[in-house]
């Protein structure tokens, strides 16, 4: 095992080998569920109006990471896709671009084409996405693959399995090596909370991934029920900011899956600015995977702007 | 033998099939026509009108996908549910218009058969309103009514009960939802039906019933860009005219019936014809 990065004594000890990474990671504090629970919820509550509630939309479309991850995806929909990620309201070009459009690997080179000079990125899913059941050597291809087409970024699964049944060594080794597959891409690291179960296993898997070396840890591919949550990001958030803490160094988290409504999205800048701090509120520290989410935003921005209630019929369908 | 406590009653709004508070978290004294109290009743506010229209139209794919015959199943099985509360109708119409509890009681029978009256339209809209029109060629052409959509109605504020049940049965029998601001000072009938729909076949947001200030809760409606239809039936006059031009600012169809609409009197078809679009399509033969 290797560390990615120069790290401080203490969490270079703890990539030295399996046995002391076991050790590290369970012997982070435990999650108080409850509390947890509690607090999220009660961040919830919080009103945000008028022109705070105009620059949290903005700031909301500002981080969407435009999804589509179908069977059904093709080159054509990816055009329309890049092209709403771009304008995201046609009628209204002060409307802020999305931060980057997700497709799956063979989709990149489209995306990528038609997002050329835009300041939107083009990120890719890999690594067998999204089971992540397969081989390293095809993980890896998969990841190469898809930085060569010209994703900037690369969202990877990480093995649940393994996490479960306790060979983290196995994991480290996955994330690093594929993060040397991405060279200068971003990695996002998805966690797939869903099938974690347990707070405890998201703090220790947000660890791992950060001591791997990724960019953003990532709640879930959207394929698993549950999706976010908010306690969940709440546990991702606290280790991102324990993580700068202790290293000085910065990095995101990426909710996925299930979050629709604007005012989902905004609890969630609510928690990122109370539990990580302001620092983190932009694109390249927090992002919201989602599809729906952007629709719901603008309908929402107008409503702000034009002073009445907005609907579907004036958003495009995807 | 001690003096029963009554039980004071504090109503809520009726959204998605749904009893939720008003998310402004108010309510209003209800008062019978010598001003005695009767009850709280919901005061809604904009963001209540905001989720029942997300609610009607939500439930108008659903509604207005199912078969008329269907609508007309679920329509008498209102009225059925309805004739079974006829004792509490009569009280609370009475109450609320100041009326003899004999004049109350035929209002009431009267609003029952409005309802199924309307329940037999659901599967004849098409047949009256429709036509297989005559072309010169090799087609078939054919014109269709169509639900508009989801319809805000501002319900009369004097016929508490068969003024209400006359403007809304119309807009839901062709498969239109509806949002509904119910009279203002004589909310109880309309809750009381809400009770109604929510025990009865009809799908949640189907009718979404608001209680609280006319005035209050329809300019928000009026100029709502996902409401298609506005029924102007309960309007102050005050306001009237403005909510006709922020209706019109996102083309909605304005019925501009008066308040003083004789809601006794024979109905006929133009309520229903209110709420419709004619869709005509061309076929070529033999394909």
């Amino acid at each position: 095992m290797a560390a990615p990065t120069t790290l401080p004594s203490a969490l270079a000890d703890a990539v030295r080998d399996e046995s002391s990474l076991r050790r590290f990671l369970h012997g982070l504090p435990g999650v108080d569920q409850v509390g947890v629970e509690q607090r999220a919820a009660g961040l919830g509550t919080r009103s945000i109006k008028k022109a705070s509630k105009l620059w949290a939309i903005d700031t909301a479309i500002s981080m969407v990471d435009l999804t589509t991850l179908e069977g059904a995806d093709t080159p054509g929909k990816v055009r329309t896709l890049a092209a709403k990620a771009r304008r995201p309201d046609p009628e209204r070009p002060d409307a802020p671009r999305v931060a980057a459009v997700c497709v799956y690997p063979d989709m990149v080179k489209t995306a990528a084409d038609e997002l050329k000079g835009t300041g939107v990125n083009v990120a890719s899913v890999a690594t067998a996405f999204p089971s992540g059941r397969s081989t390293m050597d095809i993980k890896l291809a998969d990841t190469k693959f898809a930085v060569e087409q010209g994703a900037a970024e690369v969202d990877m699964v990480i093995d649940r399995g393994a996490f479960l049944s306790g060979r983290y060594g196995l994991v480290f080794d996955e994330i690093v090596r594929v993060k040397e597959a991405c060279g200068d891409a971003h990695l996002k690291v998805i966690l797939e909370t869903g099938e974690l179960v347990t707070y405890d296993n998201v703090r220790r898997a947000s660890w791992l991934a950060l001591l791997a070396g990724g960019d953003f840890i990532k709640t879930s591919t959207g394929k698993v029920s549950p999706a976010a949550t908010l306690p969940v990001t709440h546990v991702m958030l606290q280790a991102v900011r324990d993580w700068h803490t202790l290293t000085g160094e910065r990095r995101g988290v990426k909710p996925a899956g299930g979050i629709r409504t604007t005012k989902d999205a905004i609890k969630y800048l609510v928690a990122v600015h109370e539990v990580a701090g302001a620092e983190w509120l932009n694109n390249h520290l927090f992002r919201f995977g989602a599809s729906t989410l952007l629709n719901d935003l603008l309908m929402q921005r107008r409503t702000q702007t034009d002073g009445h209630y907005s609907g579907p019929d004036y958003v495009t369908v995807d | 033998m001690s003096d029963r406590i009554s039980v004071a009653k504090t109503y809520k709004l009726y959204i998605g099939g749904a009893f939720p508070r008003s998310e402004s978290g108010r309510s209003y004294p209800v008062t019978d026509s010598k001003g005695a109290f009767l009850a709280n009743a919901a005061q809604g506010s904009r963001k209540d009108a905001r989720d029942a229209v997300v609610a009607a139209r939500k439930a108008f794919p659903g509604w207005s996908g199912a078969t008329a015959y269907n609508r007309g199943q679920v329509l008498y099985r209102v009225a059925e549910v309805l004739e079974g509360r006829r004792e509490q109708f009569i009280t609370e119409v009475s109450a609320a218009e100041g009326v003899p509890l004999k004049k109350a009681q035929s209002t009431v029978d009267q609003a029952i058969d409005r309802w199924v009256w309307y329940a037999g339209w659901t599967d004849k809209i098409a047949a009256v309103l429709g036509s297989a029109n005559p072309v010169a060629g090799p087609y078939f052409s054919f014109s269709t009514p169509e639900p508009t959509g989801v319809v805000a109605v501002l319900a009369p504020q004097q016929s508490s009960l068969l003024g209400l049940v006359s403007v809304v049965a119309p807009v839901v029998a062709s498969g239109n939802t509806a949002v509904v601001v119910t009279s203002q000072d004589r909310p109880l009938p309309a809750i009381t039906l809400s009770e109604v729909l929510a025990t009865s076949d009809l799908p949640g947001g189907v009718v979404n019933l608001l209680t609280g200030r006319t005035a209050e809760i329809a300019p928000w409606l009026a100029s709502h860009a996902d409401v298609n239809a506005l029924d102007l039936t309960g309007a102050p006059d005050s306001i009237r005219a403005d909510l006709e031009r922020s209706a019109a600012g996102t083309v909605k169809r304005v019925l501009r019936s008066r308040a003083a609409e004789d809601f006794t009197r024979e109905p006929d078809m133009s309520r229903i014809r209110a709420y419709l679009e004619t869709k005509t399509v061309w076929h070529p033969m033999g394909v």
